[in-house]
């Protein structure tokens, strides 16, 4: 008890913030999975994702997710900042994207997807 | 004692980074978990809160650091390709594993999918240290958030962990080496 202080705390911060950084985060790994099974499947698609040639494909998938986590976080934040939302149903489906995420980028069930 | 550029900078990369991010995880998410869980009688002092956002913060720079490092210097060494009709691929090393059926699947699966999954520990790891910065005394009401957090945490631990852990098998079974020779210190 001694190293802990007994101030008030602002639990009524409201969650939007919160919920809006782990949906992004969410969104961000989803489509990383989604644009490499993309990339992977088919050969127009890989290379439009070869941004940067030594290491081919993965650059634009890496860097696309990045740039669609980092736009969905600041619009998600816009509209859900400072104002409760719906947190169990929105853990819900960052959960759900994630698992896709990273289902998507395990090669068994990529192939299995692709039939191979 | 000598050592190739590339050899020094995967070791860098992948003892260095993994090895220590892996190793801040497990405090990453002690930390975490009793911070928040103390939350529900009383907040931890200012000292603490400030260590873990420090210790957040480091967490998050060593992992971008990792899988930028990993993806613009060390993976495109590994994935060059060779010159037509090269017998040796040993400079080689996606060339190398592939070549043989008894080490493709160290490329196909272990590569394949250690270059993917490790770009969501960073991710993740900024958005726990931000959610962290934001409610770093407000969480008590929050369990949902809470319980969501520390589950990318854990999301995020595995993905370094399967990375690492290829990332180490690759680099025995096929190691990146060439670049110029650095020396670093005098042998008897």
């Amino acid at each position: 008890m001694a190293n802990l202080d007994v101030s008030p705390t602002p639990d009524d911060i409201p969650n939007g913030d919160g919920m809006a950084a782990i949906l992004a985060a969410a969104i961000g790994c989803g489509v990383l999975g989604v644009f490499a099974f993309l990339g992977d499947s088919f050969k127009g698609i890989g290379q439009f994702f070869n941004f940067y040639n030594p290491t081919g494909t993965l650059s634009g998938v890496t860097d696309s997710a990045i740039i669609l986590w980092l736009v969905s976080w600041y619009v998600l934040a816009k509209r859900w900042g400072g104002r409760d939302v719906a947190a169990g149903r929105i853990s819900l489906i960052a959960l759900l994207l994630l698992a896709a995420g990273i289902l998507l980028t395990f090669p068994p069930f990529m192939n299995l997807l692709q039939g191979k | 004692m000598d050592i190739s550029l590339r050899d020094l900078l995967t070791i860098i990369h992948g003892m260095g980074f993994i090895a220590l991010f892996m190793l801040a995880f497990s405090g990453a998410i002690w930390e975490l978990h009793s911070v928040w869980s103390a939350a529900h009688q009383e907040t931890p002092d200012s000292g603490s809160r400030i260590m873990l956002r420090v210790y957040l913060i480091g967490m998050v720079a060593v992992a971008w650091f990792t899988v930028l490092s990993g993806t613009y210097i060390i993976y495109p060494w590994y994935r060059a390709v060779p010159p037509a009709g090269l017998i040796d691929l040993t400079a080689f090393p996606r060339s190398l594993l592939l070549s043989s059926p008894h080490t493709r699947g160290w490329h196909n699966l272990g590569m394949e999918w250690k270059e993917q999954v490790a770009w969501f520990a960073p991710i993740a790891m900024t958005m726990v240290a931000y959610v962290y910065w934001k409610y770093r005394r407000g969480m008590s009401s929050h369990g949902v958030m809470r319980a969501t957090v520390l589950g990318f945490t854990a999301a995020a631990f595995i993905a370094t962990g399967v990375a690492g852990a290829f990332g180490v098998f690759l680099n025995k079974v096929a190691p990146v080496h060439g670049g110029e020779s650095i020396h670093l210190m005098r042998g008897e």
